[in-house]
């Protein structure tokens, strides 16, 4: 049995890609996508501790999580629809009519 | 032996395809990214024994998300490159720090923590039945059925919020 916590390492590090993702892209497709990214390292984080412990609440929190995602995946992407409908671009970085 | 060169294959296909989803220029290769490390992560839920998981994974994450991000990519269009101009000021450099201490923060903690699992004192599962259907079903109709109805709502909310955004109109002045 692999160590959980190299698991936990593998998480960790798609975590940080994802995030980095998120902070460097503008793209707000592919900022969703790096969204997308970290919530598996989560679930992975929880498989692996679940395995671990041997519990399955946190195969079951995975199972949550999963809806949840597939659910703003659904509203964000008709979000993202609606704001090129309007605006003809998916760059965060022109949408800045909030700005003080 | 077999989860170990299982997890070395998976681990590289998964940090390969997240590398992808973040440099790659055009968005349709982002997903063909997010496609491999969803999937590399679905085997390692298998090894895991989370089996159900692992096939809700590919259904409903590599395929009905995966395709709903192809869907709406084809549509805003691909022929539009990402700019690469900062405008914020020092982002790159301020990101690479925050991920260098992401970095030196877990492989710390994963290289010279000393973790101490404590399996669950209630319940020793066997190899066989972890995770199938019956396994999660268990849990999730007794300790966590408000959690579900609750999911419930949500995705009925979630849907009815999408058919009213792709309703809206432009109000004609």
């Amino acid at each position: 049995m692999v160590d959980p916590g190299l698991y936990m390492a593998l998480a960790a590090a798609l975590f940080t890609i994802g995030a980095m993702g998120l902070l460097l892209r503008r793209n707000a497709l592919v900022m969703f996508m790096c969204i997308e990214l970290m919530l598996n390292a989560v679930n992975l984080t929880l498989i692996a501790a679940g395995r671990a412990l041997n519990d399955l609440n946190g195969q079951v929190a995975v199972f949550f999580i999963l809806v949840v995602a597939a659910a703003e995946v659904v509203v964000g992407l008709a979000i993202i629809v609606s704001i090129f409908r309007l605006r003809s671009t998916a760059s965060v970085d022109d949408l800045s009519e909030m700005k003080g | 032996m077999v989860e170990g060169v299982l997890f070395v294959l998976m681990a590289i296909g998964a940090l390969a395809g997240a590398v992808t989803v973040v440099a790659a220029r055009n968005p349709i290769y982002s997903a063909m990214g997010l496609l491999a490390t969803l999937l590399s992560v679905a085997v390692l839920y298998v090894v895991q024994l989370a089996h159900l998981v692992a096939a809700v994974q590919v259904i409903v994450y590599a395929g009905a998300v995966l395709t709903l991000f192809l869907f709406v990519i084809m549509l805003i269009g691909v022929d539009k490159e990402d700019s690469r101009e900062e405008n914020l000021p020092r982002q790159r450099w301020f990101v690479g720090v925050i991920a260098i201490v992401i970095v030196l923060l877990a492989g710390g903690v994963t290289l010279f923590g000393e973790f101490d699992w404590v399996p669950a004192a209630t319940q020793v599962l066997p190899e066989e039945t972890n995770g199938t259907v019956q396994a999660i079903a268990a849990p999730l109709f007794t300790d966590w059925v408000l959690a579900f109805e609750a999911t419930a709502l949500l995705l009925t909310i979630a849907a009815a919020g999408a058919i009213a955004l792709a309703h809206y109109r432009r109000r004609e002045a």
